[in-house]
């Protein structure tokens, strides 16, 4: 996972600042224009640092560095399995109001792409709805969803797939 | 010389002319290839233009892989042929060569040191001038005044507009961490490359006026929506609330973006003004609600939802009100596009465990499978409505496919080893 530092407030800067156009190494490009249509710039979007995190959220001895909840197909219930998971991290967010997690909701590939985004939005929402009941605030979570745009594992069969129905938690620094 | 009063000023390019320098082209270009034509195909005969030989090439090719790419049109041998605009044919020797419609022009100099291409579109049978133009043009516009070209012949020969001077929007996935939106004209030349991003890219959607392309960007770790305006890369965040943002479509009039917001949890669908001002919340229920897309009119919104236990089709007033299933056959029918015309619907099916483009006459409800592949995505109409181009794929690889209504006509766009998916085609070139 790239790590970034970058609250939303600031992401949206970054994006604002990317937004001009790289034109200087452009000159006697061998662009033909169109006839009566508009001619088109190129953007480039902006990159982002990393930050550093408790030792209590990487350790791989400590529960909380585990970070995904994985779903059957064209669900989105949190499976039993997974209770301890969000219950812990539920507890790190309780005792450390200065966190703020993003929980990333994915899918498998198959489908349509928004149609995907939707069904991954669930998933996250079902964890960040679960987390709010164990006493994480309202202002500490945001549940958002990839669909199938960012598949753990690339490949094609049932194994892939399994892996991609994910709901990541991360903490402010790694998104 | 009535038959060229229609002169289309190609002036504005001038105009933009300084922009150019701010263009990169794409380094992967769009092929085309023809795999399944029409019935009855018109034969047609383009003679090569008259003029500057090298021009006269460039603007004769791009005519005749026009018209021969659509599937309604068969190119008749012109070879011994010298003539122009100017020259009277003798109609008996195209008639035997099996010609039933000719055209011929010239490419020479005009005002101002520029230059013109002229042309005229003959009837074999009638043996009569069906039409012609002259377009003030340039070495860099060649392809262009083809296109334009073409596109009279086609409408001349079928009645309805070509859509061979359109653009296409889509995206390249062309590397692990790398994202292109492209511009390409129709025929897949001139690519540009708009966006280039570390995170995905998808759902581009075009303002009805051609200038500016909706779509949503992961740049930020989330979707968030976007508006673009093609000629200066100036772009607005037009959707960036708490949770994701997603599925833009415009409004028929380019006032207002529809599109699926998290923020009140699930997956609604929102009206927003297009600098993304007003939000207003059109679906209530807490089912997922998805893939808005405008009737012509602007009065409905054709959208996906759950809320009837499988994903399905639905129709609403723009308002929000008077909800109505459209889709009921199978378990799985997404992505719904209107046809211009407000006829036809094409949306995504699943069909024997494949996702696959069918077509719907929206007055009889028939339902019509159009393909046999198994990973059909994004359709979007051609602004004409007779072909709907979707993403699918071939040989593990990402590529465009058009298709026509009826499902004979099916060209494919495929950039050489590159992942092609998402497009959008672009409005009318007025």
């Amino acid at each position: 996972m790239k790590r970034v530092v970058i609250p939303a407030a600031l992401a949206l800067l970054v994006a604002a600042c990317s937004s001009t156009p790289e034109g200087g190494d452009q000159s006697g490009a061998p662009v033909e224009s169109r006839a009566g249509g508009p001619s088109v710039a190129t953007v480039t979007t902006g990159g982002v640092d990393g930050g550093r995190l408790p030792a209590v959220l990487t350790d791989p001895k400590s529960i909380l560095s585990k970070r995904s909840v994985y779903f059957d197909y064209d669900s989105y219930e949190v499976k039993a399995e997974y209770k301890d998971l969000v219950t812990a991290h539920a507890k790190f967010l309780t005792e450390n109001r200065q966190f703020r997690m993003l929980i990333q909701g994915n899918t498998d590939e198959r489908g349509s792409r928004e149609y995907n985004l939707a069904l991954g939005q669930k998933r996250a929402d079902a964890i960040k709805k679960m987390m709010a009941l164990l006493g994480a605030r309202e202002d500490q979570l945001e549940a958002v969803s990839l669909g199938e745009e960012k598949p753990k594992n690339e490949g094609h069969g049932e194994a892939a797939w399994a892996e991609n129905r994910r709901g990541d938690m991360l903490y402010s620094g790694e998104f | 010389m009535s038959e060229f009063s229609i002169k289309v000023g190609f002036l504005r390019l001038f105009a933009v002319a300084a922009l150019v320098l701010l263009l990169r082209p794409a380094h992967g270009q769009l092929t085309v290839e023809i795999t399944g034509a029409g019935a009855n195909r018109i034969p047609v005969a383009i003679a090569d233009f008259g003029g500057d030989p090298a021009s006269s090439r460039i603007v004769t090719s791009v005519i005749r892989a026009d018209l021969e790419r659509s599937g309604l049109f068969r190119m008749v041998d012109t070879s011994g042929v010298a003539m122009t605009e100017a020259t009277a044919p003798v109609f008996t020797d195209w008639k035997n060569r099996g010609a039933d419609a000719l055209a011929a022009g010239s490419i020479g100099a005009s005002d101002g040191g520029r230059e013109e291409a002229r042309f005229r579109l003959f009837d074999v049978t009638k043996q009569s001038v069906l039409g012609g133009s002259a377009f003030v043009t340039s070495k860099a516009t060649l392809r262009a005044a083809g296109h334009r070209i073409a596109d009279i012949i086609y409408e001349k020969l079928t009645g309805e507009p070509g859509v061979f001077s359109t653009r296409v929007a889509y995206v390249v996935r062309a590397g692990a961490a790398r994202y292109e939106l492209h511009i390409a004209d129709a025929d897949g030349q001139n690519a540009q490359v708009a966006l280039i991003s570390r995170e995905p890219i998808i759902s581009p959607s075009w303002s009805p006026d051609g200038s500016r392309l909706a779509y949503v960007s992961f740049e930020n770790k989330k979707p968030v929506v976007y508006v673009h305006s093609l000629a200066s890369g100036r772009r607005v965040v037009v959707a960036n609330f708490k949770g994701s943002n997603s599925a833009p479509a415009w409004s028929p009039d380019g006032r207002r973006l529809a599109v699926v917001l998290s923020k009140d949890g699930g997956s609604q669908i929102f009206l927003v003004n297009a600098d993304g001002s007003g939000a207003q919340r059109l679906t209530t229920d807490n089912a997922i609600n998805t893939e808005p897309n405008f009737s012509p009119d602007g009065q409905h919104v054709y959208f996906t939802s759950d809320r009837g236990g499988s994903p399905q089709i639905y129709r609403m007033s723009v308002s929000g009100g008077d909800v109505q299933r459209v889709s009921f056959e199978g378990t799985y029918n997404v992505s719904p596009r209107i046809s211009p015309d407000g006829r036809s619907m094409a949306f995504i099916s699943r069909r024997d465990g494949g996702f696959r483009l069918s077509v719907m006459d929206l007055a009889s409800r028939q339902v019509q499978v159009l393909t046999d592949s198994n990973k059909d995505e994004s359709p979007t109409f051609s602004p004409n409505g007779r072909m709907v181009l979707i993403a699918t794929e071939m040989g593990g690889r990402g590529v465009l496919s058009a298709v026509s209504l009826d499902g004979r006509i099916k060209q494919r766009l495929s950039i050489p080893a590159g992942d092609v998916r998402e497009p959008a085609w672009g409005p009318f070139n007025r």
